[in-house]
């Protein structure tokens, strides 16, 4: 059988430098991605609406999300000797307290101020980290949070992921960021993902570790710098945060319109901890992720923000978890999507309240806002609950834009087209108004206001 | 005259069903009409009609203001001419603050044509700024209101006090003020009441949807009209609101043959 670019000749290449164990990791993911099939089937519960989802438009046609997409066109990078090269770096990114540029699986650039040196505190790219953070790693790396098998309730939106698979077998680049027991970033951090030549497949990762007492910002960026260079994204984001720890990590996803986009995002929160996330997604062809926060300690909150504009024939299909593993934990999750065009998204959240978790506060909300009569919104908010002691709320909308609302603000002299922007960014305030840092609240509303033409 | 409001023979439906039968009025500026009318019988669906709300289809008639037929006009079309409309229950717009909303609608409806930006077309923040404080004060509301999302949990007073903020910052010339009177406290309606008829002078014709005479007091209105059954019966002078605040619409149903509605 003629094989493209993800065989086990060029896994054998890539882990060649790389240590014994890493290299099995890898085996055993790519066996575990040969055997698995694409998904394909409407049965299958939790691809079902990214294997086909149904147009609304007359023809009520229905659209195979997945039928276009041959992975093996996709090239992930080579290794490469050379160090970063200096180049491409925005100059917006001096307020940082460190900086990452990689380019399509390449880094770039990776600097870092006085104070994360002076603190002890390790960033670096993937494979320098595993050169110099073995053991760390061989710790985190896949181990514990997105994993290929896994005891967890939120399991169920990730087992047997292919594309997780495929990451574990063949992942490229990303970054390892450390923060010792007791030290405070006071500065965010940035990362910038970018991929720039056609059909490249960036499989970067991600993992973030902030020990006991830590205090940590990390605003990354996945970005393609084309607006027509065809790509596969298969990515994993991995979160630790330690006890009575800080983490406050925000992602926005900015790909071009004909990049395929995987994710699995993860986050153990210990005692005490308290994880603020923000994920905003913007571009993609089609983009199928799994989001989970497990409250592993007593005391823990996660607060999950999640922001979505798409267009054209764009496809989102998130699925979110909010783990309750133990006492007093709390979580808050608000979702708010806008849906152009014939766009498509769908959205299913489950909170799982373990019988050992009594007292946990949890809430969610989904709202759609539709802009057209052709786009759709997929909305499944879920609950399993086995304590009983026990607070949970949850919702779900999907409307269209409110014609007397569109009315009122003309009727004060606002354009037909400014009255709806106006709606919009109002839609997304909610959330915006959460996001805890200014420059991403800016960022964000940047994105909102190009994507509204 | 240019700036005046001549309503012709005006029908409108909802959703099929004739709400507006045949009515004609005319309003120039200076001038401060009242129309008064039993719940039901069009009011608010005149002036959404007027307004160009989608939904109050214009079967036939017309509405010439300025000169121009406002009938073939989007509502931001005819904000810009002059209309202005303060709504019997104003929309809620979570998310958008009342000033940010009211600096695009000022720059929108004062704005020169210009091929700039649309950052250049706002009017500079200082200029917006001052003019909003000091017409809040006059208003007597907080200075907290600018910051707050539109009309979102409002309570009904504050909700007619930001439509008369928005009036006067809008400058038209022709103002509907659809109860704007009613879920006012009495302090709020002379206040309400003041600050209108300072408005009202050459430039500005008000045409006052209400069902109590208690705001007319401080706008005296010069002609005040019964709207029954989608027609206007019956115009006069004060002697009318002194009449139906005494005796009620059931002595002119009788003259014209109306029946109540169910
Ligand atoms: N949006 C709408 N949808 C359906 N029917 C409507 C709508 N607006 C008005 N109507 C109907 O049109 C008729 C007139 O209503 P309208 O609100 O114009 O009366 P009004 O004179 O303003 O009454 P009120 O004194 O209670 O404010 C009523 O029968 C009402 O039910
Ligand atoms: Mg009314």
């Amino acid at each position: 059988m003629q094989k493209g670019h993800f065989s086990k000749e060029f896994l054998e290449k890539i882990a060649a430098a790389e240590p014994q164990w890493m290299r099995e990791k890898r085996l055993e993911a790519y066996a575990l991605y040969e055997s698995l099939p694409m998904p394909h089937t409407t049965e299958d519960d939790v691809w079902r609406r990214t294997v086909d989802m149904r147009t609304q438009d007359y023809w009520r046609r229905t659209r195979r999300y997945l039928r276009g997409l041959d992975v093996e066109k996709y090239a992930p990078s080579l290794p490469t000797n050379g160090g970063p090269s200096d180049i491409d770096v925005d100059a917006s990114d001096e307020a940082a307290s460190g900086v990452l540029v990689q380019v399509d699986g390449q880094l770039q650039h990776i600097s870092k101020s006085e104070e994360l040196k002076k603190k002890g505190i390790y960033f670096a790219d993937f494979h320098t980290a595993l050169r110099e953070q073995p053991e760390l790693l061989r710790d985190y790396f896949m181990n514990k949070a997105v994993t290929l098998e896994t005891a967890l309730k939120s399991g169920n939106i990730a087992q047997h992921n292919k594309f997780d698979a495929l990451h574990g077998a063949f992942w490229r680049g990303g970054y390892l960021l450390h923060v010792p027991k007791g030290v405070s970033v006071e500065v965010p951090l940035r990362v910038f993902i970018k991929m720039s030549e056609a059909d490249q497949a960036d499989l970067s990762h991600t993992l973030i570790i902030a020990e006991e007492g830590s205090q940590v910002a990390v605003l990354e960026d996945n970005a393609s710098t084309t607006s027509d260079a065809s790509g596969l994204h298969s990515g994993a984001v991995e979160i630790f945060a330690g006890q009575n720890a800080n983490v406050t990590y925000v992602q926005v996803q900015r790909w071009n319109r004909t990049v395929w986009n995987f994710g699995s995002h993860r986050a153990m929160i210990a005692r005490d901890a308290q994880l603020c996330w923000v994920s905003a997604a913007f571009g993609g062809r089609l983009n199928k992720m799994n989001q989970a926060s497990i409250l592993e300690g007593a005391g823990s909150h996660a607060q999950m923000l999640g922001l979505a504009f798409t267009d054209a024939r764009q496809h989102l299909d998130v699925s979110t978890a909010q783990e309750h593993i133990s006492p007093h934990t709390t979580s808050d999750l608000m979702y708010r999507t806008v849906l152009k065009d014939r766009s498509q998204t769908a959205w299913g959240g489950n909170i799982y309240v373990y019988p050992s978790a009594n007292h946990t506060d949890a809430y969610q909300k989904n709202d759609n806002l539709l802009l057209s009569e052709r786009a759709h919104a997929d909305t499944l908010p879920g609950l399993e609950i086995q304590a009983h002691e026990v607070r949970c709320t949850h919702g779900a909308t999907a409307g269209k834009i409110d014609a007397d609302q569109v009315f009122y603000l003309m009727s004060r002299g606002l354009p037909y087209t400014q009255a709806e922007r106006l709606i919009v960014e109002g839609f997304f305030e909610p959330v915006i108004e959460r996001v805890p840092l200014e420059s991403v609240r800016e960022e964000l509303s940047t994105s909102i206001t190009r994507k509204l033409g | 005259m240019s700036n005046e409001l001549t309503i012709k023979d005006l029908h409108i439906s909802v959703q099929g069903k004739p709400i507006i039968n045949g009515l004609s009025l005319t309003v120039q500026p200076g001038e401060v009409h009242a129309l008064m009318g039993p719940n039901g019988s069009g009011k608010s669906s005149l002036a959404n009609g007027l307004m160009g709300h989608p939904l109050y289809e214009v079967d036939s008639g017309e509405v010439i203001f300025d000169g121009v037929d406002v009938l073939d006009l989007e509502p931001n079309e005819r904000a810009k001419l002059g209309l202005f409309l303060a709504f019997q229950y104003p929309t809620a717009i979570p998310g958008v603050s009342l000033a940010n909303f009211l600096r695009l609608a000022v720059s929108a409806v004062r704005g020169k044509e210009t091929n700039g930006s649309e950052k250049d077309k706002l009017i500079p923040m200082r200029e917006f700024r001052r003019e909003l404080r000091e017409k809040m004060q006059q208003l007597g509301v907080d200075d907290s209101f600018a910051r707050r999302y539109l009309n979102d949990g409002f309570s009904g007073g504050e909700k007619k006090r930001a439509e008369i903020l928005q009036l006067a910052m809008l400058e038209p010339k022709i103002a509907i003020l659809d109860e704007t009177d009613s879920g006012l406290d009495i302090d709020a309606v002379r206040i309400v009441g003041d600050s209108v008829s300072r408005l009202v002078g050459p430039e500005l014709g008000v045409l006052i949807i209400t069902h109590y005479p208690r705001l007319l007091e401080y706008i005296r209105p010069q002609f005040i009209h019964i709207l029954l059954d989608g027609r206007i019966v019956e115009s006069g002078g004060w002697e009318l609101a002194e009449m139906l605040e005494a005796e009620g619409y059931d002595p002119i149903r009788e003259k014209h043959g109306i029946k109540e509605e169910e």
